[in-house]
């Protein structure tokens, strides 16, 4: 029976079948909530709604020819989008989902897997960065260039703000935390200025506008992605929707409470927090414009991340008055 | 570690084919070099071999955006050729279309910026206002892109009251509207920390480099030939010219839309004072001997027509001056030790026409790099030795 559930929950729930279908969901959530924005229409013609637009999107890349620039790292470049995709199907294993145990840590939850699922979702940035590099295009190194940029940028305030909840919870593991605030409502509201830096830090973590200067367009060109075609960039824009998915679960189980209530109740609150978080996401997407690359390491550096300190220093001295 | 990075001549910043070669310097610009030539299509030549009437409607195809720029500025050349006068009627017509055209250009442009400093909501917002402007083109001249209005000697179309109404309307819609870009295009964090010191183009630099229209008038030069040489209606118009002192992006698009709301200004000037009669005089189909400059302000700046006539009823030379031309100095200066980051936002600043631009050709050996310019007959007759050389074409073979 254990072993079933534990194929269940790698293949099916929340495995890739259910990663696979909520993050093409969550990318038509998405683009439909930017699109309402920018008083357009978004995606409309396939499926009810538009809904199987995402799905389209990528079966139509996958049939497409797949080109490998001459002077590339072969080997490298057909590799990276695979790593990818199972690096971000790996982290959203580790969601609190459904299949743990509170009082023993099993496979998929135990102590300290906040920082695994943390490491994992910094691990597409450096595959970003090697997919610029191996494919020696111009475009494409000063993407990749731009990406390790960013990420001296966010990552530090990132870290700060999603350990903050962890202290207060006195846990590293992301079901305990859940938990903790499932217990007591009430202290999620400290945690609120982390919650606002968590939801930018993930912002620029997925490169989205004001912080899509990896792969600005109309600078240069398609960026990290500029050789990619065919099934390896269907492949990347797949990671990077499962990216989406798991990091606001990720900002959703550690600052609004987690996914209480077993496999169907979880569920409904996976699905209702994760999209509350992306609605945040596509808000801040359709609001503000590009920044420049210096622009967003000293934004980062003088503003998030002294705001990750205080608030640090916040749940450190709510932790003794609560003692 | 200095390398260069080629934009264009195919690139999702440009809008048409140029080529900016940029030696970069890490993220930091430190030379440019501009090419141009490949949208080149002879119009000026081929003015030669039409006649004047004809000519309209070839200089009405030199830009999409700016047409009714290029054959108003051709038409008043060749009006003051013929020594014709236009009837006030038909020259209010003319300019109300002139400065609608000025607002759609803008709004066009406020959207391209917007898109070009990723900032796609604004972009979507002004397009979809620009239509309120574009349907008044089409109700005034029946169509949104050229609309072959101007004739020698007037106007083709007259006004009814209703479409007087529909403009007025139009016009309230676009002012509050354009209001509200105003405050975000100047107050929004993120798109103002983009382009606020971008691009600067100093007053000295400005008048040397002989910069022209929104680019001049943002590093604060008062130099708009309405004002200056008012033509036509210009000097019954009460406007202002917008200016700018911030010298960068930021004022470029300050500067265009105080000239949207000037645009407004004017456009309801003209059609509450509409005179009455006709809209045409019947123009002579030939000119005497002579030449002329003819000046006009268009969005992108001023717009210069020099016509040569020699008494038959085709010109004997058109040479066009658009304004991008004029403002491609000062890009190259605007350019240099900027960020990559800022490249389209620094060129689309110029509101770049290139087609517009585009008089000459170079020919260039992609193995050697080496530069050559032709004569057409040369031209010919290269491509008559390939033709001579070329393997024998086969017909194709019906496979069954």
């Amino acid at each position: 029976m254990a072993v079933l559930r534990t194929l269940l929950y790698l293949i099916v729930y929340p495995g890739l079948l259910f990663l696979f279908i909520y993050s093409t969901f969550c990318e038509w959530f998405d683009r439909k909530v930017y699109a309402r924005l920018q008083n357009r229409m978004g995606p409309t013609h396939t499926g009810r709604f538009g809904l199987l637009q995402p799905i389209a999107d990528f079966f139509k890349l996958m049939a497409k020819e797949d080109v490998v620039p001459e002077a590339a790292d072969k080997r490298l470049f057909s590799l990276l989008p695979i790593i990818g995709l199972a690096v971000v199907s790996t982290a959203g294993l580790l969601l609190p989902v459904w299949n743990f145990d509170l009082a023993t840590p099993g496979m998929t939850s135990f102590s300290g897997d906040i920082i695994v699922i943390l490491y994992l979702l910094s691990l597409p940035t450096l595959v970003l960065f090697l997919a610029a590099w191996s494919s020696t295009n111009i475009f494409s190194t000063i993407g990749g260039s731009r990406v390790l940029t960013m990420l001296f940028g966010y990552e530090v305030p990132l870290f700060l703000s999603v350990l903050s909840p962890a202290i207060l919870a006195n846990s590293w593991r992301l079901a305990e935390i859940a938990a903790f605030y499932q217990k007591r409502p009430l202290l999620i509201l400290p945690n609120l200025l982390g919650f606002v830096i968590a939801v930018i830090a993930v912002q620029a973590k997925l490169e989205r506008t004001p912080f899509d200067i990896p792969h600005a367009e109309t600078e240069i060109v398609g960026g990290t992605f500029t050789e990619y075609s065919g099934k390896k960039l269907a492949l990347f824009r797949l990671m990077t929707d499962i990216e989406l998915v798991v990091s606001s679960g990720l900002v959703a189980a550690v600052f609004l409470g987690g996914f209480p209530g077993g496999a169907v109740l979880g569920f409904v609150n996976l699905v209702v927090k994760t999209l509350f978080v992306i609605f945040l996401l596509a808000l801040l997407r359709a609001l503000t414009s590009r920044i420049r690359i210096d622009q967003v390491v000293t934004f980062a550096w003088k503003y998030m991340a002294p705001l990750a300190v205080l608030q640090l220093l916040v749940v450190i001295l709510l932790k003794g008055f609560l003692k | 570690m200095k390398f260069q990075i080629p934009i264009g001549p195919q690139h999702p910043a440009l809008k048409e084919p140029i080529s900016l070669r940029m030696t970069v310097e890490g993220e930091v610009i430190r030379d440019v070099d501009i090419r141009l030539g490949y949208n080149h299509r002879g119009l000026e030549k081929l003015a030669e071999e039409r006649s004047f009437i004809q000519n309209i409607y070839l200089t009405e195809r030199i830009c999409g955006i700016c047409s009714h720029s290029h054959t108003t500025c051709f038409v008043q050349g060749v009006e003051k050729l013929m020594e014709l006068a236009p009837p006030r009627r038909g020259m209010y017509i003319r300019y109300l279309v002139s400065e609608l055209e000025r607002v759609h250009s803008h709004l066009l442009w406020l959207g391209v910026a917007g898109h070009e400093a990723g900032f796609d909501s604004f972009f979507m917002y002004t397009w979809r206002d620009r239509e309120v402007v574009m349907d008044l083109l089409e109700l005034i001249s029946g169509n949104r892109v050229h609309y072959a209005m101007n004739t020698v000697g007037g106007v083709r179309r007259d006004l009814d009251e209703g479409q007087k109404a529909k403009i007025l309307e139009g016009i309230a819609v676009l002012r509050k509207r354009s209001e509200y870009y105003f405050k975000i295009g100047a107050n929004e964090p993120s798109f103002v920390a983009r382009i606020a010191g971008v691009g600067l183009l100093t007053k000295e630099q400005a008048v040397s480099l002989c910069a022209v229209g929104p680019t001049a008038r943002a590093s604060s030069i008062t130099r708009d030939v309405r004002k200056e040489d008012p033509y036509a209606v210009y000097d019954e118009m009460d406007f202002e010219v917008g200016t700018a002192d911030s010298c960068d992006v930021l004022g470029r698009v300050v500067v265009r839309v105080k000239e949207l709301l000037e645009s407004y200004k004017i456009i309801e000037q003209i059609v509450r004072k509409l005179p009455e009669g006709p809209i045409v005089v019947k123009a002579p189909r030939k000119a005497k001997p002579n030449e002329v400059v003819s000046r006009y302000e268009a969005p992108r700046g001023e717009n210069i027509h020099y016509i040569k006539s020699n008494g038959s009823e085709k010109p004997e030379r058109l040479k066009v001056r658009a304004p991008t031309l004029a403002n491609y100095p000062a890009t190259i200066e605007m350019l240099r030790n900027g960020f990559i980051a800022d490249i389209p936002l620094i060129f689309a600043a110029i509101d770049p026409c290139i087609c517009c631009a585009e008089r000459t050709v170079t020919l260039v050996n992609y193995r050697s790099g080496e530069e050559t310019t032709v004569r057409l007959s040369d031209l010919r007759r290269r491509a008559a030795e390939r033709q001579k050389n070329a393997p024998p074409k086969r017909n194709a073979v019906w496979p069954f």
